[in-house]
């Protein structure tokens, strides 16, 4: 993030990050989510890693 | 919605697709005068001006390897992006889709109760009932399942289990016999139990609440917002409004939730908007108005020839909502912490678990009252669903094997419409159920579905308001 955001026409808030958490990820301590409706529709992406 | 290019935009059956593909691999919208840019693969969100979003149309990969362009322009910013794998990124994540596979078990879905003391309008479980009869889960049934999580949750410390029903305090002695049980033994266990409870709330009474509060991780609060709205769809089995029998217990429950000496301090209202209340911001609003804070407001699913049904003439006004509560949140207009618009940027969840989501028929399933076991509870009632009964003794992988196979192949790379789509590291293909009921197949996804666009446009909403805050500029 620290060179990029020296820019004036792009700011970049977050950076490469997916590729970071596959090298740590998959230890299953996050929370189940449901992405059915009648439930909560809850993507993925508002779940915390919790590791 | 304003965006690449408005008229695309505004044909709602084709602009995602055509703007997906075209940019190859990355999403560029605007909201409010501002410019935003997703690169799906890196999981990069950026924030440009009006110069580099309108460059992004005339750039492509194959320019940026022959070009580097002059230090300190607008393309040279862009070319630094591209050769740091944040623009256009390489997907490097299918290798990650074979993980996962022999998943332990980690969380139930308990149908304690396939019974209700409401007839909403829009209930995939047919009042409960899941098309079979009223029936309740037996305490033991309840202690049986934690056991059957236990024992097949191989190395995993975190567990869960979510009461659900039908209403799931109509059974209340299997409610609190499965959580003593589990509380009672978890340390000897070596694992951790969150529960939830989904409720709409006619049964709650002072000491329910305390025994939630002091033991549910999270507790789903149903109710849909303005009265009017509510008693329409959400009566009573003798026709009257459950607005006025409930909302006063919501109260009393989120306010001694938030003076429990507990860490458990989760909760939210969960309401449905339908095709009756497509001004649905007016009952963000008064939820929050009586005091509720969390809110999690729904677009009901199902037939799209239902009464209440979303369709896609809807669209523009559905948008239109959401830019409006987006408006609202940004502009610090109101404190409410609206669900949707949740998306962790820095430390989400990792790419492992974003390849299938929910975990469905593989480390998360879901039992009914009579200990029958399937992929979640969308899929209860249909009998070729069912996987076995935790009264086997037999681990889940052996009780249907092609079932959890099925499961474990399904996932962003094996769907449809998912492996070029933007969105697939947030919403993870969606609901495998819904695209089970709509396709009869859950690879089948269709990026022009109702579902799928309402999805994107809340992901936007969402990226946005927790890009400006990054970028502190709301």
């Amino acid at each position: 993030m620290n060179n990029q955001n020296q820019n004036t026409h792009i700011k970049t808030v977050t950076g490469a990050t997916l590729k970071e958490t596959a090298e740590k990820g998959g230890c299953g301590k996050c929370r189940a989510s449901c992405q059915s409706a009648c439930k909560t529709s809850c993507t993925v992406a508002n779940q915390p890693c919790e590791r | 919605m304003t965006s690449t290019n408005a008229k695309q935009e505004r044909s709602l059956t084709s602009s995602d697709a055509k703007q997906e593909r075209s940019y190859n691999n990355i999403h560029k919208y605007t909201l409010d005068g501002d410019y935003f840019v997703v690169d799906p693969a890196s999981g990069a969100v950026h924030v440009a001006d009006k110069t580099a979003f309108d460059f992004l149309d005339k750039v492509k990969p194959s320019i940026f390897e022959r070009y580097e362009g002059i230090p300190g322009g607008c393309y040279s910013e862009l070319y630094a992006l591209y050769k740091r794998g944040l623009l256009f990124g390489d997907d490097n994540c299918r290798e990650h889709a074979k993980t996962s596979i022999d998943a332990p078990l980690k969380a139930l879905c308990l149908h304690v109760s396939h019974d209700c003391n409401l007839r909403c309008g829009y209930c995939f479980a047919k009042d409960g009932t899941y098309g079979g009869e009223r029936q309740t889960m037996p305490p033991e049934t309840a202690i049986a399942a934690i056991d059957f999580l236990v024992k097949n949750s191989g190395e995993r410390t975190e567990l869960e289990a979510d009461f659900f029903g039908g209403e799931p305090l109509m059974a209340w002695e299997t409610v609190t016999a499965a959580v003593d049980y589990a509380r009672a033994n978890e340390s000897r266990w070596g694992k951790r139990f969150r529960f939830t409870v989904t409720t709409n709330g006619l049964l709650l009474d002072d000491d329910k609440i305390a025994y939630i509060n002091a033991n549910m991780s999270n507790c789903v609060l149903s109710l849909d917002g303005r009265k009017a709205v509510n008693d329409k769809i959400r009566p009573t089995p003798n026709g009257g409004g459950s607005f006025d029998l409930v909302t006063d217990k919501f109260k009393r429950l989120v306010q001694s939730r938030s003076k429990t000496d507990s860490n458990f301090k989760d909760w939210y209202i969960r309401g449905t908007f339908t095709a009756y209340n497509l001004d649905f911001t007016e009952d963000v609003i008064e939820l929050s108005r009586l005091g509720f804070r969390n809110i999690s407001l729904e677009p009901v699913t199902g037939d799209e020839a239902l009464p209440y049904a979303i369709k896609h003439e809807h669209l523009p006004q559905i948008y239109e909502q959401y830019e409006r509560l987006y408006r609202m949140i940004k502009a610090g207009e109101s404190d409410i912490n609206f669900f949707h618009f949740n998306v962790d940027l820095e430390g989400g969840a990792c790419v492992i678990r974003r390849l299938r989501g929910c975990g469905c028929g593989n480390d998360y399933l879901a039992v009914t009252p009579d200990a029958t076991v399937y992929p979640c509870h969308r899929f209860v009632g249909f009998p070729e669903w069912e996987m076995g009964s935790i009264k086997q003794e037999t681990p889940p992988q052996k009780m249907k094997d092609e079932i959890k196979a099925y499961f474990t192949e399904t996932h962003i790379y094996s769907k449809r419409d998912c492996p070029d789509c933007w969105a697939r590291f947030y919403c993870s293909g969606g609901c495998n159920a819904s695209s089970n009921e709509r396709f009869n197949d859950c690879r089948i996804t269709d990026s022009k579905s109702v579902e799928c666009l309402m999805m994107k446009k809340r992901l936007e909403c969402a990226i946005a308001l927790n890009a400006l805050k990054i970028a502190n500029k709301c």
